[in-house]
């Protein structure tokens, strides 16, 4: 009797790890990071693009309004093809873009937006990508829709006409 | 005497050197145990990405500030959730990969332990 019982137990147990097992087979091993996150967005201080001086984040994002925070890089050859978008985006009335130069030099990022056009509002400077990992981004080039302090979506990539028409569609 | 004082030498040099050695150690220790989410199967600290270098920065950033090895797992638990951590903390959706193990080894304890007493009756 005692060793029925025990054999049950054990056939029992395996069953349950077998189930257990061959559930976590099906679920995907790949990371896919949160986009639709309604997170307060960081506070920190940085500095302004080609300037000395400093900014609060406070500052930057307090007006009733939509904002894009566009992370972006000279270095980086997927910003080029999201710019148009970004100059596109930057006639827009309740939008006002921000950029975040992620570990760039000053003088290429100059002639990048010489070259491509300034559809910035403001820049900061992030030399060492630190404000960057505040945000929890990835890389470049990455962009965070904010309203009213919260992010409100998460674009990792480039901007491209679908994701486009999607924040033309919140912002309306 | 001479073996005394030398060995008490010994252990005063390694001492200080430890001491020398630990905030560094823990910035290891710590990007050791954070997962590059833009990597293939390397930890921040195995990665040279961009990502991996910003992140070992502002962990040397954090220490210099004060904070602790906790506080910065959970800094970062807080911005890119709990992927980036390579040990899970306990809770509803890991308790039963902690506890495995344990069962595991009590019941396979316990066949064995039977096993051993039926042999020996």
């Amino acid at each position: 009797m005692k060793n029925k019982i025990f054999s049950i137990s054990l056939i029992f147990f395996f069953l349950i790890i077998f189930l257990v097992f061959y559930k976590g087979l099906q679920n995907s091993n790949i990371y896919t990071p949160d986009l639709e996150i309604k997170k307060n967005i960081p506070t920190f201080k940085a500095q302004i693009f080609d300037t000395s001086n400093e900014i609060s984040s406070e500052k930057i994002f307090n007006n009733d309004q939509y904002y894009l925070l566009n992370i972006w890089s000279s270095w980086c050859v997927p910003c080029r093809d999201e710019h148009p978008f970004l100059v596109y985006l930057s006639n827009k009335k309740n939008l006002k873009i921000i950029g975040l130069n992620y570990k760039d030099n000053n003088k290429s990022a100059k002639t990048f937006l010489k070259k491509l056009s300034n559809p910035y509002e403001l820049i900061f400077s992030d030399r060492d990508g630190i404000i960057a990992i505040e945000w929890g981004a990835y890389g470049v080039p990455e962009s965070f829709l904010i309203y009213k302090k919260k992010i409100i979506k998460k674009i990792i990539g480039p901007l491209n006409k679908e994701i486009l028409f999607e924040i033309e569609e919140i912002i309306k | 005497m001479n073996l005394i004082r030398s060995i008490f030498l010994i252990f005063f040099f390694l001492g200080s050197n430890l001491s020398y050695a630990t905030n560094e150690d823990l910035q290891i220790k710590i990007s050791k145990n954070l997962r590059c989410l833009i990597c293939q199967g390397q930890s921040i600290h195995d990665s040279d990405s961009e990502f991996a270098n910003s992140i070992k920065i502002l962990i040397k950033k954090r220490l210099n500030e004060g904070s602790n090895e906790k506080q910065i797992y959970e800094h970062l638990k807080d911005k890119y959730g709990e992927w980036i951590l390579y040990d899970p903390t306990f809770n509803k959706n890991t308790y039963f990969l902690w506890i495995l193990p344990i069962l595991i080894f009590l019941i396979g304890g316990g066949i064995i332990f039977k096993l051993f007493i039926k042999k020996k009756n």
